[in-house]
């Protein structure tokens, strides 16, 4: 079994398969229209200098997200 | 290719979309698309026109229209704000959706990214939900050829059973075949279009509500997709489709037994209102990775590598912040380098001119006040602020565009948005204050992107923060003046870089400050959700944008410059030769006003020109310079140095360039930025605050400056 964490703890270059949204309402719907749903793949690109936001590759586009919304997205690491 | 002329001062905001054809024959296309796919490029490739177009996502907020005409059929072109789906959960989104339900489109052209076709697809296969007048271009081909991305344009039409057609709008390729597709798209009827197949017991509750609709009303749009919106009692939608077939859908008595019935389904199968709006989004994005899986052939699994080698050092840790601001000093050395020879030149040649005009009036021997009204008052103006505003604008302006077009302005809100946060605002926000750097009025127009009601406010508030394009030329004229001397040499244009830069950065600190400081009084709330897109960088069309915004910047200086700068030039030229009592009325004003502006380590005239270019802020130097030189000795001024003679011998001390340079930057904005604000936010309210609060700072700060280096006996 491999643990699911929240896609905030990913370090840069990990990828990951997206287990569920926690989030609600209007960003959930946001989410859904970058394409991150169930079974999605999601790459860490690169923090920002302070940290926060961090930018995910979601199916070939480079979106950034700040640690509170990434937060609520359960991701399982993928093994390299 | 950067603001145009067309995305700033009034033509900012936009009319709204209200179609006039010209003949019954016209058709009317919609260009709808994901944000940054390069739809406004495809939009002025064909109508010929000039949008604002730039490398990233959400430049274009407003609609914009235009004609091509093709086989003498005029196509009305409307270009629709970007968005990822039409579900309306944004007011673009609610937008383009309407436009293209109700907007009376003969077609939609969705404009698809070929570099991230996958992704796309969403917004095609809910288009082709609502009609099954589909073109999708997909552009962008060349930037997909690069990554070694190759798509089969057949197969993506056979399998979404809609014309689709491959471009690269930016060298206008593939766009003749584009509408030669509409035109035979028009005639052909496609009713071949994929479906999207839900699950089971949702596909059940469709057919139940579907087939009563068809009974009840006729209508273009699909009833297949109304009534899918119905069983997700998609509120906005039913509201608009009541009002367009004039037919209340939920209070027909069938409609309503029918939903029960459908509704009754879902829950036998434990299926919520949540849970069904999940289940729609992830059906469509499941269909498009099937619809692209063989389609698509990327050859090179990496292709992205190199943006990301470049994101790491624009955006790192330790490069990022320094880059950033190496980048602006180096936008700012040029254009101050590069602006004080064209300058001379121009000042050398048009004031050769008013030296002719002169002689031409005293040859013709007219009256010496219409030689004054003419040529001292309307003429010098326009001569200065065509000598002193346009080559630093010329020059800052296609800089500033090829960066953009680059991509890198997303990297700056990337870089700067957990300061935002901190100021509890939008990270978007960066983007809307470059927008300022070119325009206030287009910069907040620009905030349109965030999505926050509350954050758009602080953003739209803060705006003026960022001195825009015709605010620059002061500020340089000033530090050239009394700060580095006029002899231009690299050092000493190093040294102006760097005051302007630290003025540039102080109003970014202040943007801070002040949104921190709206977000704990009166516009109290925490930052909420958003996500930024990083597009991939795009190798900038260095010539056509040099030549495009050079020749767009000449013709909006020239422009303002007979519209606003003569006109005013004119009063003032009047208004310092009127004389009541023993003083001229510009001498009453700015005596009236001289206690005040003292506190403010400004003097009367300086504050009078500030509140006279309330119209055009480029007329602010003039008007010191006439007021001065009506009560001197005539002084012929070419040179910097003269004028910098002329501010000295009306008590100008360096306290008073400081402070007139942090007014500049500081006060309220211009009427036309005032009547954007007003028109965005429909209220009064909001424009009196976005009006007081830079007013209220600009003071507070000359105030504290002037007070303090008094106090402290430097002047």
């Amino acid at each position: 079994m491999q643990d699911i964490y929240p896609l905030s703890q990913l370090r840069e270059g990990q990828e990951a398969k997206v287990t569920g949204i926690l989030a609600t309402g209007s960003m959930r719907r946001r989410l859904q229209d970058i394409g991150i749903i169930e079974g999605t793949n999601v790459e860490c690109l690169q923090k920002s200098p302070a940290g926060d936001p961090i930018a995910y590759l979601i199916r070939g586009a480079a979106i950034a997200l700040r640690k509170e919304d990434s937060s609520d997205i359960l991701v399982r690491l993928k093994m390299a | 290719m950067g603001l145009t002329a067309n995305s700033t001062g009034k033509n900012a905001v936009d009319s709204g979309l209200n179609i006039v054809k010209t003949s019954p024959k016209d058709k009317i296309i919609a260009l709808a698309g994901n944000p940054n796919v390069g739809k406004s490029t495809v939009f002025n490739e064909l109508t010929g026109m000039n949008q604002h177009t730039g490398n990233w996502p959400g430049k274009t907020v407003t609609s914009a229209q235009g004609t091509h005409t093709y086989n003498g059929t005029d196509y009305i072109l409307v270009d629709l704000p970007g968005t990822y789906s039409l579900m309306a959960h944004s007011a673009e989104e609610e937008v383009a959706r309407d436009f293209i339900c109700f907007g009376g489109t003969d077609a939609v052209i969705v404009v698809c990214d070929a570099t991230c076709l996958e992704r796309n697809l969403n917004l095609v296969l809910q288009t082709i939900e609502i009609t099954q007048k589909v073109i999708v271009c997909v552009n962008l081909m060349d930037e997909a050829k690069k990554k070694d991305i190759v798509i089969n344009i057949k197969q993506l039409s056979k399998n979404l059973g809609v014309p689709v057609v491959g471009t690269s709008a930016r060298s206008n390729k593939g766009l003749d075949e584009l509408i030669r597709t509409v035109e035979k798209s028009l005639e052909n009827d496609h009713s071949h279009s994929v479906e999207i197949k839900y699950i089971e017991p949702i596909e059940k509750a469709i057919s139940i509500v579907k087939n009563i609709i068809e009974q009840k009303i006729s209508t273009d749009l699909s009833t297949r997709w109304i009534a899918l919106k119905l069983i997700d009692f998609d509120e906005t939608i039913i509201q608009a489709l009541n009002e367009h077939t004039n037919y209340d859908l939920l209070h027909d008595e069938d409609i309503y037994k029918g939903l029960e019935e459908a509704k009754k389904i879902l829950d036998e199968n434990q299926i919520t209102s949540e849970y069904i709006k999940d289940k729609i989004v992830s059906c469509i994005i499941l269909a498009a990775e099937a619809i692209c899986c063989d389609c698509v052939c990327q050859k090179d699994a990496d292709c992205n590598s190199r943006d990301r080698k470049i994101d790491r050092i624009l955006t790192s840790k330790w490069t990022g912040i320094p880059i950033m601001l190496i980048l602006l000093c180096t936008i700012f050395w040029i254009t101050i380098t590069g602006a004080n020879y064209p300058s001379q030149l121009l000042s050398d040649g048009l004031f050769w001119v008013q030296d002719r005009l002169t002689e031409f009036f005293n040859w013709l021997g007219t009256p010496n006040w219409v030689h004054g009204v003419l040529v001292l008052g309307v003429y010098r103006v326009l001569a200065w602020v065509v000598s002193v505003m346009l080559p630093p604008m010329a020059i800052f302006f296609p800089l500033f565009t090829l960066l953009e077009d680059f991509g890198y302005l997303p990297r700056v809100a990337f870089n700067l948005d957990s300061y935002f946060k901190k100021a509890c605002a939008c990270g978007k926000q960066a983007l809307t204050m470059a927008m300022g750097f070119g325009c206030n009025a287009a910069g907040i127009v620009g905030c349109r992107i965030i999505d926050s009601p509350r954050e758009r406010l602080i953003a739209t508030i803060t705006n003026n923060f960022v001195p825009c394009n015709v605010r620059f030329p002061t500020l340089i004229a000033i530090i050239t003046m009394f700060f580095v001397g006029v002899v231009a040499s690299p050092f000493q244009s190093l040294v102006s870089t760097v005051i302007l830069t630290g003025v540039i950065v102080l109003g970014v600190i202040l943007t801070f400050s002040v949104s921190r400081l709206l977000s704990k009084t009166i516009l109290k709330g925490v930052p909420s959700s958003f996500t930024l897109e990083l597009p991939p960088y795009r190798k900038p069309q260095i010539g056509k944008v040099i030549v495009r915004s050079l020749l767009d910047r000449t013709l909006f200086v020239l422009g303002r410059a007979v519209v606003v700068a003569a006109p005013v030039g004119l009063v003032i030229w009047v208004m310092a030769n009127i004389t009541v009592g023993d003083l001229s009325i510009l001498k009453h004003c700015s005596n009236f006003l001289d206690p005040f502006a003292n506190l403010l380590g400004l003097d009367g005239v300086i504050l009078l020109a500030f509140i006279l270019g309330f119209p055009a802020n480029e007329i602010v130097v003039p008007i010191i310079i006439m007021s001065y030189m009506s009560t001197g000795t005539l002084l012929e001024l070419d040179s910097l140095s003269q004028l910098k003679e002329l501010f000295v011998s009306n008590g100008w001390t360096w306290l008073t360039a400081v402070c007139t340079m942090l007014f500049c930057l500081i006060h309220w904005p211009c009427s036309t930025t005032c009547l954007t604000i007003k028109k965005e936010t429909q209220s009064l309210k909001w424009t009196a605050i976005s009006f007081a609060v830079p007013t209220i700072v600009g003071m507070i700060v000359c105030f504290i400056v002037a007070t303090g280096a008094r106090l402290f006996g430097l002047v």
